[in-house]
């Protein structure tokens, strides 16, 4: 068992071109901790130097955006779904 | 002679070369025009200026393309006129419209961006210029696009007003409407920008696009002899107008052309059925929630500002406020304009005007101190809001008697040659 973290093709040349990929982790910092361990430099894409979320990037736990649940720290369970989406001009890719 | 430096993420400041892109690739942060400003230093002046030709590209150096303008040349330099009526309405002692609800040639500020975004686009050879739109700009994306030979394809939310579809679809654009909120328009638009590979204004070309509504402001304080409002009261949908017209005045100040922008206090408009950005300003947030829309001030509705955290930072920082308007004063706010300064503004303008009350009425904006209220679409567009809201006009036969006797029904009294 394992989290499903969706990535934005921009970021997928960091993960050998994957749409999907499985990763461990009970929260969305360990799970991003563990997606960088898998993918290294793709971290570093999303989050700030101190760890904070990126101002453009969302992140979706099962559809829900994490800024309006408990941030980094909002939990996450195996066969959750976490989704990396840039937000773009209002929109998304 | 160009002045553009380069493309620069607002937000870890890569620099990208001056291309159609407005994506960071490293952080996804907007991209935004960077100027050579030593340069305009050494060549632009206020006289230079004053000499030109009544329109918006008297500020050329200023706005991002590297020729002439191919479309639009005549856009913009509308008038700001001193509302002295509806200043003794509201009690405030110095109050001005800046009135784009005459901007040519689709009566609203969209004109500026469009005529800015397409003479860059066809600078960089596309064949094809489009985008999602809350009405406005459609219309101006249709006519520009017109003028200068090109197709154009626009993507609409399916409810909008009928005067602005028409008004769209008369210039030959090819329409796409849309089951569902501007919001899931601009996503789709995205997605098609990338794919078919057009000029989408305000997606792939909105670097360039955004910086033409900086001539708002150019202007605004150009037309007050070189100084800076007090006060400006800013309607916002995505946001991008508020922060630009800030821009504005900024580069003004750097380039030594007005003073004492720390006076200056900038405030934003927006619908109480939506009005993601007043929320965060209110709360002090620096995140945006997005909302589902639901106000007659269609232009203004955006759920997902783009600029939305851009628009309240530059509130904040100009120690300005946000406040909404709920449709019912939306309404009135357009009477009161029309009936005080015989301007007759779109739903945005009683947006504008409604919050501008209710800045005074807080004591936000103080009643002795310039006041600028930003309107930027005409009413002839929104005429709808406006259905069952006047009371409609008496029907008589064409008889003197029957007149009379609606004149005294009135209780009025003329003399023989009043
Ligand atoms: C009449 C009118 N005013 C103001 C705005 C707000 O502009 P912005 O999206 O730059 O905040 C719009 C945008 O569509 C508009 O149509
Ligand atoms: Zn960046």
């Amino acid at each position: 068992m394992a989290v499903k973290v969706r990535i934005p093709t921009p970021l997928r040349k960091l993960t050998g071109g994957k749409e999907e990929v499985y990763v461990q982790g009970g929260s969305v910092t360990a799970v991003l901790d563990d997606l960088e361990r898998n993918y290294p430099g793709i971290k570093e894409r999303i989050c700030e130097g101190d760890g904070k979320l990126r101002r453009f990037v969302n992140l979706y736990v099962n559809d829900e955006d994490i800024r309006f649940k408990e941030n980094m720290n909002t939990q996450i369970k195996d066969s959750d779904e976490l989704s990396i989406v840039p937000a773009i001009a209002g929109g998304f890719f | 002679m160009s002045y553009i430096k380069a493309l620069k993420c607002r937000e870890c400041g890569r620099e990208y070369p001056k291309e159609a892109l407005h994506v960071c690739e490293y952080c996804f942060g907007p991209l935004e025009v960077a100027y050579k400003y030593d340069e305009i230093k050494k060549s632009l002046t206020k006289e230079a200026i004053t000499r030109r030709p009544a329109n918006m590209w008297r500020y050329r150096e200023l706005l991002p393309i590297e020729g002439d303008p191919t479309v639009g040349a005549q856009v913009g330099f509308t008038p700001l006129i001193r509302a002295r009526n509806l200043a003794d309405s509201l009690g405030v002692k110095e109050l001005y419209i800046k009135n784009d609800a005459v901007n040519y040639p689709t009566l609203s500020f969209k004109d500026r961006v469009v005529s800015v975004a397409i003479s860059r686009a066809r600078e960089m050879g596309f064949k094809v210029v489009a985008c999602a739109s809350t009405g406005n700009l459609a219309n101006s994306v249709a006519a520009n696009a017109a003028a200068c030979g090109m197709e154009s394809y626009v993507f609409i939310p399916f409810d909008l007003e009928q005067t602005k579809i028409l008004g769209t679809l008369v210039y030959g654009s090819k329409v796409v409407s849309i089951q569902g909120t501007y919001d899931e328009v601009n996503r789709l638009s995205s997605e098609i920008a990338g794919k078919y590979g057009w000029a989408f204004v305000n997606i792939n070309i909105r670097p360039y696009y955004a910086e033409g509504s900086k001539s708002f402001g150019f202007e605004i304080a150009e037309q007050l002899r070189w100084k800076l409002p007090r006060h400006i009261v800013v309607p916002m949908a995505g946001g991008s107008l508020i922060t630009k017209i800030w821009k504005a005045f900024k580069e003004f100040e750097m380039l030594g052309f007005v003073e004492g922008i720390e006076k200056t206090r900038v405030y934003g408009a927006q619908a109480a059925g939506c009005a993601p950005i007043v929320t965060a300003v209110k709360t002090g947030s620096e995140l945006i929630k997005p909302v589902r829309p639901n106000t007659i001030a269609k232009s203004l509705a955006i759920g997902n500002p783009a600029d939305g955290y851009y628009s309240a930072k530059v509130i904040r920082e100009s120690n300005g406020w946000a406040e909404d308007s709920t449709d019912e004063e939306i309404i009135d706010a357009m009477k009161l304009l029309a009936e005080t300064e015989g301007v007759f503004a779109e739903t945005a303008g009683g947006v504008t005007l409604a919050v501008t009350k209710k800045l005074i009425a807080q004591g936000r904006i103080p009643v002795d101190e310039s006041i600028v209220i930003s309107i930027t679409g005409n009413g002839l567009k929104t005429q709808e809001a406006l259905q069952g809201r006047l009371v409609l006009p008496p029907v008589i036969n064409a008889s003197l008697k029957e007149f009379d006797g609606l004149v005294k029904s009135l209780e009025k009294k003329y003399a023989a040659r009043g």
